[in-house]
């Protein structure tokens, strides 16, 4: 048994025991579901930013879309809680396959802004959709019968997550992830190596949504209660933040700055007020220290470091 | 007629934003998600040298044009020097965490509540065509399009400009050129954090003082500047106005709520059309 097994059956029995280790005390348990939601949702970008080469500020408005999804079918559609996940996922799927068409025209910021104008309406439509969304006042999603005590949920929650990994990482060694990272490394030469741009472009905004859409499930089913400030264009910024203080193109990276992320608010809570400043703090450090991200502390095997998104126009 | 007023003063308003915006970016090549926020902390410290300390307007204004050149200084030398040529990703993350460090210590210090600011020229509307005007919104445009000119003619025919230009293209060749690139950077955080600060203090009459107050203007500024193809300093100007026009519009027919969602639903249509912006010149080829 490697080193790399044996970490990660440890991280696997903490999760087990862990509920127990916290005496089942509901705050420590979604402080850890915070942390699947966002390595979920960091993990799902990192495919867009790290291994493909795209740039998403709009990731927050894929997790409200998953979570008002959940919230809407839990109430009366009868449908079962693994259908209503997949659901969830499926349905933001399609929303990012509609944020993926202009993105095949569009590079760096240009298509940052379109990213972040549709994270920020996301929101501000769910508060005027009045008749489907509860507006203001949002939606309470009626948990599944078996999920009463919120353990099960936890479980159930990470193994959901262990498997997102797990498939995540086979997608990116697969023909998809080699066709996006060819796509990141230069659109010319993956376009004249026979791999269709326009159509990975689109599948690689669908399949992070999807992803995306499965983890504001997730926290939906988790809160029990979804409404239109839940995830604003800071929740956006902060899993970009996630993925680059993580690392680019490393899963284990973007898990590491998911954890990191969620878990500073935590600490500082105690001080009113200096949450934003550590998290900045953070931010600036480990950029400014570690430019590959917190991931290159470890000598875990990392990607190759993609060129930067957006050119530069430096001489070389 | 009376909301195209209110549009055209925003929209001069997101221009001188996404002015300073420009500026940094055409000569650094970084995005400052952090220029709403210096321009915030900006505006309290010369709201601060009018109320604690009574300074007339035109001094305070001043002062804080100073303290904004004194802090875009300050954030070049200790932090934007360091990832000046690091991945463009890492600095949108560096200038993010830029952000939050500035909201969250403006909020520490003066606090969440909203108080009112003054207007830069007092003054009674007047009726021009059955539209009423303050001699307030006519020294906005003004200064909008005073300010575009000077930083036109600034880029095209001043030595510093020019410098400025050549940075943007070739660092090398602008290195061998005798041109000292640390400098040219360092000037442009320095005008475009008193861009910032200019615009902060035309915002504040209107929205309020706040430490939130310039995070949709700057969401709306950068729309501009990617609505005037990032790089043209007209264009960013006159993407401003497309956009203030376009939100008043929304606002008065269709309803306040969907404004945003509307403006960047024309935002995305005209980069669907022009992927490079409205004035964003050609689109470039990459050679392979």
């Amino acid at each position: 048994m490697n080193l790399k097994n044996l970490g990660l059956s440890l991280i696997i029995l903490f999760l087990i025991i862990y509920p127990f280790l916290i005496n089942k005390s509901n705050y420590f348990m979604t402080l850890v579901v915070m942390m699947f939601i966002f390595s979920i949702s960091s993990m799902a970008l990192n495919l867009l930013v790290g291994f493909g080469g795209q740039m998403s500020v709009g990731q927050a408005g894929f997790l409200s879309v998953g979570g008002y999804v959940v919230a809407i079918l839990s109430n009366g559609s009868g449908l079962s809680f693994i259908a209503s996940i997949i659901l969830s996922g499926v349905i933001t799927g399609l929303v990012g396959l509609v944020i993926g068409l202009p993105a095949i025209r569009l590079r760096g910021h240009f298509l940052a802004v379109a990213t972040l104008g549709f994270g920020i309406s996301i929101p501000l439509i769910a508060l005027d959709w009045t008749s489907l969304t509860g507006g203001y006042s949002g939606l309470a999603v009626s948990k599944p019968d078996f999920a009463s005590s919120n353990i099960t949920l936890f479980y159930l929650f990470a193994a959901l997550t262990v498997f997102i990994t797990w498939l995540l990482n086979n997608i990116i060694k697969s023909k998809l992830g080699r066709a996006f990272k060819a796509i990141r490394d230069s659109e010319i030469a993956a376009q004249s190596t026979g791999i269709n741009v326009s159509f990975y472009k689109t599948l690689m905004f669908s399949m992070s949504a999807f992803f995306t859409g499965i983890a504001g499930g997730m926290y939906g089913l988790w809160s029990g209660y979804v409404t239109p400030n839940d995830f604003s264009i800071f929740t956006s910024f902060i899993i970009l933040a996630m993925v680059v203080v993580g690392g680019l193109a490393s899963l284990p990276g973007s898990i590491l700055g998911a954890v990191l992320l969620s878990i500073l608010p935590h600490f500082t809570d105690v001080f009113v007020g200096i949450t934003n400043i550590i998290i900045g703090i953070a931010l600036v450090l480990i950029i400014m220290l570690r430019p590959k991200g917190l991931v290159s502390f470890f000598n875990l095997k990392i990607n190759k470091v993609p060129k930067p998104i957006m050119e530069k126009k430096e001489a070389s | 007629m009376q909301f195209l007023v209110g549009g055209i003063i925003l929209g001069c308003i997101y221009g001188l934003i996404a002015l300073g915006l420009v500026l940094i970016y055409k000569t650094t090549d970084i995005v400052n998600f952090a220029h709403g926020e210096m321009a915030m902390v900006s505006t309290f410290v010369s709201f601060l040298l009018l109320t604690e300390y009574e300074l007339p307007y035109f001094v305070a204004f001043i002062l804080a044009l100073l303290f904004s050149g004194i802090l875009g200084a300050f954030i070049y030398q200790v932090i934007m020097k360091r990832i000046q040529s690091s991945p463009h990703l890492n600095q949108i993350v560096v200038t993010f965490g830029l952000f939050l460090i500035l909201n969250g210590l403006a909020g520490l210090i003066w606090g969440n509540k909203p108080t009112g600011y003054p207007v830069a020229i007092e003054g009674s509307s007047f009726q021009v065509l059955g539209v009423y005007i303050t001699p307030n919104e006519v020294f906005i445009v003004m200064l909008t399009i005073v300010l575009m000119l000077i930083f036109y003619l600034f880029f095209r025919f001043s030595k510093i400009g020019l410098a400025m230009r050549t940075a943007a293209q070739d660092i090398m060749a602008s290195r061998l050129m005798g041109i000292k690139v640390t400098n040219i950077y360092m000037v442009s955080w320095i005008v475009g954090g008193m861009l910032g600060a200019i615009a902060g203090m035309m915002t504040a009459p209107i929205t309020f003082l706040d430490t939130h107050m310039m995070l949709d203007v700057l969401i709306m500024a950068f729309a501009a500047a990617v609505l005037g193809g990032f790089v043209s300093l007209p264009g960013v100007v006159i993407g401003g106005l497309i956009i203030g026009i376009f939100g008043s519009l929304i606002n008065f027919y269709i309803g306040p709520e969907m404004k945003v969602v509307y403006t960047f639903l024309l935002i995305i249509v005209v980069l669907y059309i022009r992927p490079q912006g409205i004035f964003g010149g050609a689109k470039e080829i990459k050679k392979v």
